[in-house]
């Protein structure tokens, strides 16, 4: 709860719940709020900074744009969507937190969020701890020819990278390549026994997307589309994203 | 279990909360599956999405978590499964940090154990009580 009464901002032209209100289909229902608090009452966010999903909501909606958009609170929602699914008006709050996120200066944002949106603007496998597509290939075929040789039983075990035409292309998180890669192999074990026809690609390989928790549109979009367009460039049927 | 926000209650619902039980109570036995509550579309997030591992509010994301701690110890289970990767960090840290004794495994790692094709490299994630067992080509060990 509150400990001090909240004061109402002056005169303004334009509210910040408006502009989202426009951007979001049916404007997100931001104006729909009954109050009754099961957003609050039920997330994990509740109580951090002061601030909770209802709180947040009627902050803005009394246009108290200052405090929506400088509350290191919207870092700390984790955008999980429970709010939604037990709101009675379906309120979408973490559109909102979105936004918010988004009118914080590039600057201001959180440096490891922005490092790791950085780091897999960089080259075209997405991965946000820079792993190129060689590093890529070489973990994946070296650790593939270690478990071929030491477990007899799936030698002929595939890991296949751009293999065109294959029904899934697999995602991968950078972790497993990079700081732990025999963790890989349990899943190419399951894949390789149910006969999955499926491919890795040195390009768009890496799952994670940071440039969409730092609201960073275009980036975000940008990495979007260059896995998109690695998928189909290969002209696989399901893209499997295991994020 | 912890149903992963992004599968279940974002992408594909209850079904694929269903779908996933199914598999887990193959592979550990129904009597060893012990479901939180709430669960599936209704979940608590764990506090490890949303770029919350990066965020650099390590204090507050352990707070957050506590919600997924206390629903995790309740259940008195010896595995979290984490079929998410942000999950498998989070809870991970969460039973590190708060010294909490539940260890946090990939689903994968689960399923090929039950197969009986988990060889000894590949079991960074299970405790004691499961390191040794059913190893397959143990004498492929890194160590
Ligand atoms: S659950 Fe929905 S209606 Fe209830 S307080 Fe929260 S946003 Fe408002
Ligand atoms: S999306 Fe954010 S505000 Fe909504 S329940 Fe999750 S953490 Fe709370």
């Amino acid at each position: 709860m509150a400990e001090e009464a909240i004061k109402l901002g002056g005169k303004k032209k334009s509210f910040f719940i408006d502009k989202v209100k426009e951007l979001i289909p049916d404007g997100g229902n931001l104006n729909l709020c009954l109050t009754c608090g099961a957003c609050s009452s039920g997330c994990p966010a509740t109580g951090l900074e002061d601030m909770d999903p209802r709180k947040f909501l009627r902050m803005a909606a009394l246009g108290l744009d200052d405090e929506i958009t400088s509350t290191p609170w919207v870092w700390m929602c984790s955008m999980c969507q429970r709010c939604i699914y037990v709101c009675p008006m379906k309120i979408d709050i973490p559109q909102l937190v979105f936004y918010a996120r988004q009118s914080w200066p590039r600057e201001k944002r959180p440096k490891g969020i922005v490092g790791s949106c950085d780091m897999a603007l960089r080259n075209d496998t997405c991965s946000a701890m820079g792993a190129s597509e060689e590093d890529f290939k070489f973990v994946v075929e070296d650790v593939l020819e270690e478990y071929q040789e030491a477990q007899p039983e799936f030698k002929d075990m595939q890991a296949p990278i751009n293999k065109e035409g294959a029904e899934f292309f697999l995602n991968q998180n950078s972790r497993e390549p990079v700081t732990e890669p025999d963790e890989m192999v349990p899943l190419w074990k399951i894949l390789h026994l149910v006969g999955a026809d499926w491919t890795y690609s040195t390009k768009g390989w890496a799952a994670e997307n940071y440039c969409m928790f730092m609201a960073d549109e275009e980036n975000w979009k940008h990495i979007v589309e260059v896995k998109k367009k690695a998928v189909e460039d290969l002209g696989c049927k399901v893209w499997l994203n295991t994020e | 279990m912890q149903d992963p926000c992004q599968l279940v209650r974002k992408s594909f619902g209850d079904p694929v909360a269903e779908d996933l039980r199914f598999v887990v109570k193959s592979v550990v036995g129904e009597e060893n599956f012990v479901d939180m509550t709430p669960n599936k579309s209704n979940n608590f997030c764990c506090g490890g999405g949303g770029g919350y591992l990066q965020s650099g509010y390590p204090e507050a994301r352990r707070q957050y978590g506590k919600t997924k701690l206390e629903q995790i110890l309740a259940t008195k289970a010896d595995y979290c499964i984490t079929p998410c990767h942000n999950c498998h960090a989070q809870i991970h840290d969460l039973s590190d940090h708060f010294e909490a004794g539940y260890h946090t495994v990939h689903l994968w790692t689960l399923i090929c154990l039950s197969l009986g094709i988990l060889g000894p490299n590949e079991r960074e994630y299970l405790g004691d009580d499961l390191k040794e067992v059913d190893v397959f080509h143990p004498e492929s060990s890194n160590f």
